[in-house]
């Protein structure tokens, strides 16, 4: 049976630009081909999930009953009141399903993953919550049940993002763009699926498949005679923390330029992270859809209401705890492994320790030049390598595996 | 006060600097301002002039430069 992943192997593109020719020639023309998007998206969604597949298929059928459920109550209630605790829980029953994927494999609950677990989990996940979040705010007033499924089901997006938000796509999905901006987002789209070719299927292939094995086995060798220290675990950084970059900012490039096609401007993922002054601009860089919406619905929530609530009278404490809870769900978020956690950690500190320095740097007048700027930018370099390394778990196979 | 310079007050406040000479600069762009200090500002605002903004209303290409706060205050006040 046709079995489809996204952005897979050159099949999959020249099927899914063939499918969604039609819908170019009618944004082109003007026009909006909603049934026919809706068919293609369906289809496309179909072929990911069968096959041997197909209980993740049923999965996340399953699982957009219940966010649709939910969210659609929670507007309803919304509409008459506005109770704290309701607000809790209908954010805890929509992150209840991802809760279980995630503790599955660590309480070793086989069952619970073949059940509930599909590829993109996580990603419908985030825009659930945000919706329930902002309907709370008064934001999103209205349940919308067509425009919730092509949000939640957009295509191009559905097994790893970037992350959009509900009212920003509303506003491309229900509208078309001229055909001067249209013309321009194609222009666009055709570079960044060359740019994504050129990372995903050349550099990360490279670095991924033809290097990073072969120095993790010069690195198990060595550290078996080491007692587990080993310098092969600078080139193994390295390969892993550009092939990370490169392998996500290719999918992430075609997940755009699909949705360009589709006259939808989602937002971009990355931005020259490796370019990064401090970590704080690093975060502004890397996986931007995924740290903007802990931003935004973590972190400044939290310090929201930790302010608001004078739980904490210092501002420099309130914003290093903030920093770290964000961080360590950021890492829970991953995977309950040591590593994903400690990563969590390992960036909450760094972002305290990294404000530290930018209030010594203000006050004490430091200076700043072009060689201050490329050092700066050299040491965010390896400390982000450093964390992608716990990152990648290879030091949990070299010390107790 | 009239709105403009209470608001003018409150971001010199949480910025630490003078920045009525600069009230079109993108303070996000230019760092001033953090999401730390965008919370403080909300929260500021909020008992200042008895105005609900919550975190999910602040679009950051609408509440960039003072001049554009100052307007986004004026408006949800009317």
């Amino acid at each position: 049976m046709l079995n489809l992943q996204p952005y897979a192997d050159p099949k999959y593109f020249v099927i899914l630009l063939l499918a969604l020719l039609p819908v170019a020639i009618g944004l082109y023309f003007g026009k909006r081909l909603n049934w026919y998007e809706v068919v293609v998206s369906l289809v496309f969604i179909f072929l990911m999930f069968d096959g041997k597949k197909y209980h993740e298929g049923v999965a996340l059928v399953g699982y957009m009953i219940w966010q649709w459920l939910l969210v659609w109550a929670y507007t309803l209630y919304r509409k008459k009141a506005n109770g704290t605790v309701v607000f809790y829980i209908a954010t805890f029953l929509s992150i209840l399903p991802l809760i279980l994927v995630k503790v599955a494999p660590a309480a070793n609950w086989t069952h619970v993953t073949s059940l509930l677990g599909f590829l993109g989990i996580s990603y419908l996940t985030f825009r659930s919550v945000a919706m329930i979040l902002e309907t709370r705010d008064g934001s999103i007033k209205e349940f919308n049940p067509w425009l919730f499924l092509r949000f939640m089901l957009f295509m191009p997006t559905i097994s790893s993002g970037p992350i959009d938000r509900y009212r920003r796509f509303v506003k491309d999905i229900t509208t078309v763009p001229d055909r001067q901006k249209y013309t321009e987002m194609l222009e666009k789209a055709v570079w960044y699926f060359f740019l994504g070719f050129l990372y995903k299927f050349v550099i990360s292939y490279i670095l991924g498949t033809v290097i990073l094995p072969q120095v993790e086995n010069l690195a198990m060798l060595s550290a078996s005679v080491h007692h587990g220290w080993t310098w092969w675990l600078v080139p193994v950084m390295y390969t892993y923390g550009f092939d990370l970059f490169f392998d996500f900012a290719g999918y992430s490039l075609f997940a755009v330029a699909t949705s360009y096609v589709m006259g939808v401007e989602l937002p971009m993922n990355f931005n020259k992270p490796f370019l990064s002054k401090n970590l704080k601009d690093f975060w502004n860089r890397w996986h931007i859809s995924l740290s903007f919406w802990f931003r935004d619905y973590i972190f400044m929530r939290l310090v929201f209401l930790i302010m608001k609530k004078k739980w904490i009278k210092n501002r420099v404490t309130t914003s290093n705890v903030a920093y770290i809870a964000n961080m360590l769900i950021m890492g829970f978020w991953h995977g309950l492994h040591w590593y994903y956690i400690a990563y969590g950690l390992f960036h909450g500190v760094g972002m305290a320790i990294n404000d530290a320095w930018l209030r010594y740097k203000k006050k004490h007048h430091v200076p700043h030049n072009k060689f201050t700027e490329a050092f700066a930018i050299f040491i965010t370099f390896n400390v982000v390598m450093v964390s992608f390394l716990l990152f990648s778990g290879f030091l949990d196979k070299l010390w107790f595996k | 006060m009239a709105v403009k310079e209470e608001v003018v007050d409150i971001l010199n406040t949480i910025i630490g600097e003078d920045i009525s000479d600069q009230m079109d600069d993108d303070f996000f762009e230019s760092g001033l301002l953090d999401s730390m200090a965008t919370v403080e500002l909300l929260l500021d605002l909020e008992t200042k002039f008895d105005i609900q903004a919550p975190v999910s209303e602040f679009n950051r290409e609408e509440w960039n430069t003072p001049n554009k706060v100052v307007a986004k205050v004026e408006s949800l006040i009317g």
